[in-house]
């Protein structure tokens, strides 16, 4: 039981000369010993240092903000501070790619390694989702690390995909093509004929006489009749190791029966314009990149494309 | 409760109040010898960075330069990238090594007189004699109540003191700039924040070590004395008081008047006077002890005045003790300095110093080192063939342009292109042009032959295209997807 605190603080203890609390228990008793000055200095200056704080600092919390402090300090602020630091930073290369025309990009070389770095940099946030962080691809998205291009490989022609996009409907300058579905049209027998002589184009089938026919009146439109297919219709070329979907005859059998419309988002209205130089100048660097044609004229016309696609259909 | 008192040790507190030290100054073979090291030790600090080398275009022309901004260390003719950073590593070493051999040959030498702290306190102390006067004014004015006079010599002592610690963080910067821009830029203001931080931090740390913490350093922060207490032997020379000459002490008077009863100690306390850690060596070694000597001479001045032999504080090793207080004579102090521990230390020493000067002539300027694309391991091409991507870091450690070709070894049919290069136009090998002093990195695309590409490691050679110098090769892997895959 404790004693009544107040009754003997007059009691001195001995050996240190402290005064007692009055508090005992079992016979052990509480010293009245003051705090060290130092923890106590340190006490009363972290007093006056969140006073301060809270008069300098956003503080107190109200219904939609906080107090406002008396620096202005707002970590949104101090975020956007940052980020305008970092444009100002890359404004030089930012700037100098704007205004270069991206044919013209191989030529300054140190320019060009500029751009591949940022183009590393955005590549990881938006096309990685598809294209994977190695620029693998997977079925149906193609690995931009080859030297096969559905569209083109030179500069200029990867820049025109990423700024219009694969089969973006609402936009006039996309890059357009439709493979018809062959499903009902073709009878399962000459679909596996067609089958037949499509692998036989890269030496995984024995050669078919009537596969090739019906490629001749049905497909050659786009694929050419050597199969090696045509870039101004995306068309892919079938007589070579690589296959976006795959040169099973069970995936061929399904590629000729419901078609295949890959889409890729059209980045012009999401990206800048030097950020998607960067990206083209990152694709073209990865090994396939292929040298910028004399007279660099990207895609022709879609309605062509569609005209041709359509006459394809018998 | 008197025992409790005990118990607790109320009355010893924990901490020792510092005693004022006021060292009396002193003349003798090891006050100049001092000096001498002072002079050597304070010259190589505050000129070499002014030391000029010339290099050429491409390279700084200060002789010792650690330029950190672009990794580079120069030291005269030599210059170190950050991948050698061994060699430095390798003077640690020597340094360590040394500091063995000296202590175990002769105690805490460098305590005594190399030491920064030893060397910029003795240098402060003179600057209390130059301002106060010697000991005993140095003692009456601490004691004198504040005045105008007091307050006038301490103003003007520690502005001594700050103008001192100033300089020495001042030259400090100087090993890390070239020397003469950074003096201009420092005091136009235009120097890198961190040079004036630096600045800071070393004139507070030489103001407060060397003008007012002095000995505490060396008796509680330092952990070198501690360290040596482990490295010395009973063959380390240590400073020593001959108690058994010496003692019982009395003064000449009492001598005279019975012959045969005192040493020969007078108890003058001279030795204690000259301390600049304020010890009494007579009372045997101790930590507080730097061995710089200074008791040494003082008490052989004063055995000279009285006309007694000197030496009654002396170099001495455990030894020598054991063998004089039986009566013999001590070791000559060449044989204690060359034993065999202390051939032994300096026989590594040595051979640390001369492998790294072999391996320094021996080594090249030029340096490759390469790296396999992990994502993707390998690219299938369209006629089937497979391409490996690797990053190759071509490093041309001269001050000079030089032309480098890589060539592709062990893999073949293999052909390789650069990103300025293309497949159609590729052979096994490729050309590279680095530009002086740097790292040039090149993206490099290989094909292997068509028909049966494997798993397989070769070697990428970096050859010098002007004469016959050495070039260097880094072993890689070429990646294939596996058979049936």
């Amino acid at each position: 039981m404790a004693k009544k605190p107040g009754d003997d603080t007059q009691r001195i203890d001995q050996p240190t000369g402290t005064a007692f609390v009055g508090h005992e228990w079992d016979g052990i008793e509480e010293l009245s010993t003051p705090l060290p000055r130092w923890w106590l200095w340190t006490f009363y200056i972290s007093i006056i240092w969140s006073l301060a704080y809270v008069i300098m600092y956003p503080a107190w919390p109200l219904v939609n903000s906080a107090t406002e402090g008396m620096l202005g300090w707002t970590s949104r602020g101090q975020l956007a501070a940052e980020m305008q630091a970092a444009d100002a930073k890359r404004a030089p290369l930012v700037n100098a790619l704007a205004a270069i025309p991206v044919e013209q990009l191989l030529a300054d070389q140190k320019l060009y390694q500029g751009a591949v770095a940022g183009g590393s940099a955005a590549f990881k946030v938006h096309c990685v989702q598809c294209h994977g962080s190695g620029a693998m691809g997977s079925k149906g998205y193609p690995n931009l690390n080859d030297d096969d291009w559905l569209w083109g490989g030179d500069i200029a022609a990867i820049h025109y995909t990423l700024t219009h996009g694969i089969r973006n409907p609402d936009h006039p300058e996309t890059r357009q093509s439709a493979m018809p579905a062959f499903d009902g049209v073709l009878t399962p027998a000459e679909i596996a004929a067609v089958v037949g002589h499509v692998q036989s184009l890269s030496g995984k089938a024995k050669p078919n006489a009537k596969g090739a026919e019906l490629f001749a009146t049905n497909c050659a439109s786009c694929h050419g009749a050597d199969g090696k297919g045509l870039r101004e219709f995306g068309a892919p070329n079938l007589a070579d190791n690589i296959w976006l979907y795959g040169s099973d005859p069970a995936t061929l059998t399904q590629t000729i029966k419901q078609s295949r419309q890959g889409v890729m988002p059209r980045w012009n209205d999401k990206l800048d314009a030097a950020t998607i130089k960067m990206l083209a100048a990152y694709v073209h660097s990865l090994g396939g990149g292929e040298a910028t044609p004399a007279a660099a004229a990207p895609a022709a016309a879609p309605a062509t494309m569609e005209a041709k696609a359509a006459n394809g259909q018998p | 409760m008197a025992n409790l008192e005990d118990l607790l040790g109320v009355d010893d507190p924990l901490y020792e109040k510092r005693k004022g030290v006021y060292p009396k100054s002193v003349d003798g073979f090891f006050r100049r010898f001092k000096w001498a090291i002072m002079a050597i030790t304070l010259t190589i600090y505050y000129a070499t960075p002014w030391i000029r080398w010339d290099r050429g275009p491409h390279a700084p022309d200060q002789a010792v330069l650690v330029d950190l901004a672009n990794r580079r260390f120069y030291m005269f003719n030599i210059e170190i990238w950050p991948h050698e950073f061994y060699y430095v590593a390798g003077l640690l070493v020597m340094a360590g090594m040394g500091l063995f051999l000296v202590t175990s040959a002769v105690g805490r030498a460098w305590c005594g007189y190399a030491c920064p702290q030893t060397v910029w306190t003795d240098l402060f102390q003179h600057v209390d004699r130059f301002v106060d006067g010697d000991r005993n004014a140095q003692i009456r004015l601490e004691k004198a109540p504040w005045g105008p006079e007091k307050i006038f010599k301490r103003l003007s002592k520690w502005s001594i003191y700050l103008f001192v610690a100033f300089w020495t963080g001042g030259a400090w910067i100087m090993y890390f700039a070239d020397a003469p821009t950074l003096t201009v830029d420092f005091w136009t203001g235009q120097a890198a924040p961190v040079a004036y931080a630096t600045v800071g931090v070393l004139t507070a740390t030489t103001f407060i070590f060397g003008g007012f913490m002095r000995e505490q350093v060396c008796v509680y922060m330092c952990p070198w004395p501690r360290i040596q207490t482990a490295m010395m032997d009973e063959k380390s020379l240590i400073v020593t008081y001959r108690e058994w000459r010496g003692e019982p002490r009395g003064s000449v008077k009492k001598a005279e008047a019975q012959p045969g009863a005192f040493g020969d100690c007078v108890d003058c306390n001279q030795c204690v006077a000259v301390c600049p850690t304020g010890i009494d060596i007579r009372e045997g070694p101790q930590i507080g002890c730097i061995t710089c000597a200074l008791c040494i001479d003082a008490c052989d001045s004063v055995m000279e005045q009285i006309g007694r032999p000197r030496g009654l504080i002396d170099y001495l090793t455990l030894d020598d003790v054991a063998t004089e207080k039986a009566g013999g004579t001590a070791h000559p102090t060449l044989k204690t300095l060359f034993r065999t521990r202390t051939l032994v230390y300096f026989g590594i020493w040595c051979s640390i110093g001369l492998a790294m000067l072999f391996t320094l002539g021996q080594r090249t300027r030029l340096d490759l080192t390469v790296q396999h694309d992990r994502n993707p391991l390998y690219v299938q091409l369209s006629d089937g063939s497979i391409r490996n991507n690797y990053t190759v870091k071509v490093r041309n450690m001269e001050t000079r342009q030089r032309e480098v070709e890589l060539v592709i070894k062990g893999l073949p049919g293999a052909i390789a292109w650069t990103s300025t290069g293309s497949r159609e136009t590729a052979t096994d090998r490729v050309k590279v042009s680095v530009a002086p002093d740097t790292v040039q990195k090149v993206r490099l695309f290989v094909v292997a032959s068509t028909e049966g590409a494997t798993r397989t490691d070769f070697e990428i050679q970096a050859i010098a295209l002007t004469g016959s110098e050495k070039g260097d090769s880094d072993s890689v892997r070429f990646e294939a997807p596996e058979a049936g895959q």
